[in-house]
């Protein structure tokens, strides 16, 4: 469990190691709060997003030999899902859909809600540890979100190359963080040996 | 020459890599080499090529409300032929794009083109866009994939120039991708875009 969690917030990172949901990384990380409200509803998201589409899996294709389905079906969950959790967030909690509103149409486009909802059925994680992964992966979405966010914020007062203006400059920036991240790989197989499974 | 038109504006002035910046996830995550850039570039193509046709000829047959939905039925079907066409007819590509191939489904460039041009347009036109675009795109990631492979290991499409000891094993991992993606933005913007 405690490898799960360490190997998708560090080591495997979405973001910066598996290059899923870059979209939502250089398109909202301008400031650190939008940031921060994007990565908590792809982390919400993708927890409800792994829950059903493993159950899809199991009870559904599986069951009835529909495997080659899954593409389809699975994007279809997520965006009827997206618009469930739109209307649901607006009629209950009225605050929280306020802060996140804007974000959640376009999570339905954001790669990492489909990529780990593929990757746990691939690595045959049950469902728990399906719900871990996926909610690791999101906390991990969040890190790098709100460290380039604040990165991004520093670079806007100072003075860059003309050619170098806006994206390039956070390419390079987040290849320095993705270097950083680099510093955690190594850690995983030091745990797996720290509990006895090598 | 209309069509034409199309076919460049899609290549240079909305050039889906270095212009739009679009579809970045499978840009960074697949360009470790040449030629996986080119393969996935050219399976993009495939897809919007399609989409684009089919979403022109069915426009007006789809209620306005339901359209986005509705091309993301017709897209994630395309993505699940292609995806079962290249494992069986190209295993190693299947394995080295891996994940990439249904993540097609999300990739912004298609829904993006099918949102802004082929339901516009008639599908001749929608055509010539998904080509355009398609090469833009399958030429950005060929670019990012050699450049990348080229620093990384001194080789290019598997081709040694100066041995793998000179290279810097850092552009074939994740760092080298943002790295080599944002200074090829810049050449772009400094000699093709006259910025």
């Amino acid at each position: 469990m405690i490898l799960i969690i360490i190997t998708a917030i560090f080591v495997n990172n979405v973001v910066l190691a598996q290059f899923l949901g870059i979209c939502p990384f250089l398109g909202v990380s301008k400031k650190v709060d939008t940031a921060s409200g994007m990565g908590m509803a792809v982390t919400a998201v993708l927890v409800v997003a792994t829950i059903v589409t493993y159950l899809i899996q199991v009870y559904v294709l599986d069951k009835f030999g529909l495997e080659y389905l899954q593409t389809i079906a699975f994007i279809l969950v997520i965006a009827a899902l997206v618009q469930m959790i739109e209307i649901i967030l607006k009629k209950t909690m009225p605050a929280l859909y306020q802060a996140l509103g804007v974000f959640l149409p376009l999570i339905t486009t954001n790669c990492c809600i489909l990529g780990v909802a593929i990757l746990v059925i691939q690595k045959d994680y049950d469902l728990l540890e399906g719900i871990i992964y996926a909610l690791s992966t999101g906390i991990g979405f969040l890190l790098a979100m709100v460290l380039f966010a604040g990165l991004r914020e520093q670079l806007d007062l100072v003075d860059v190359p003309k050619s170098f203006e806006g994206v390039p400059i956070a390419l390079v920036t987040a290849s320095l963080l993705a270097m950083a991240f680099m510093g955690f790989s190594g850690v995983d197989g030091g745990l797996k040996i720290l509990f006895g499974l090598q | 020459m209309n069509n034409f038109k199309v076919l460049v504006n899609g290549i240079i002035k909305e050039n889906p890599t270095f212009v739009l910046l679009l579809g970045m996830c499978p840009t960074l995550g697949t360009t470790s080499s040449a030629i996986n850039g080119m393969s996935m570039g050219l399976a993009t193509m495939c897809v919007l090529i399609v989409s684009n046709f089919i979403i022109s000829l069915i426009k007006k047959l789809i209620p306005d409300a339901v359209r986005i939905p509705a091309y993301i039925v017709v897209i994630a079907s395309l993505v699940t032929v292609l995806q079962m066409v290249i494992k069986a007819y190209a295993p190693e590509i299947d394995k080295s794009l891996g994940l990439f191939i249904p993540l097609i489904v999300v990739n912004c460039i298609i829904l993006g083109r099918a949102e802004s041009f082929a339901a516009k347009n008639g599908p001749i036109a929608s055509i010539f866009d998904g080509i355009g675009i398609g090469l833009g795109f399958t030429l950005g990631l060929t670019a990012l994939g050699a450049a990348r492979e080229l620093l990384g290991t001194g080789a290019i499409f598997g081709i040694s120039l100066w041995g793998e000891q000179y290279g810097m094993l850092m552009f074939v991992l994740a760092p080298g991708a943002f790295l080599a993606l944002g200074y090829l933005i810049v050449l772009f913007n400094k000699y093709v875009k006259k910025a």
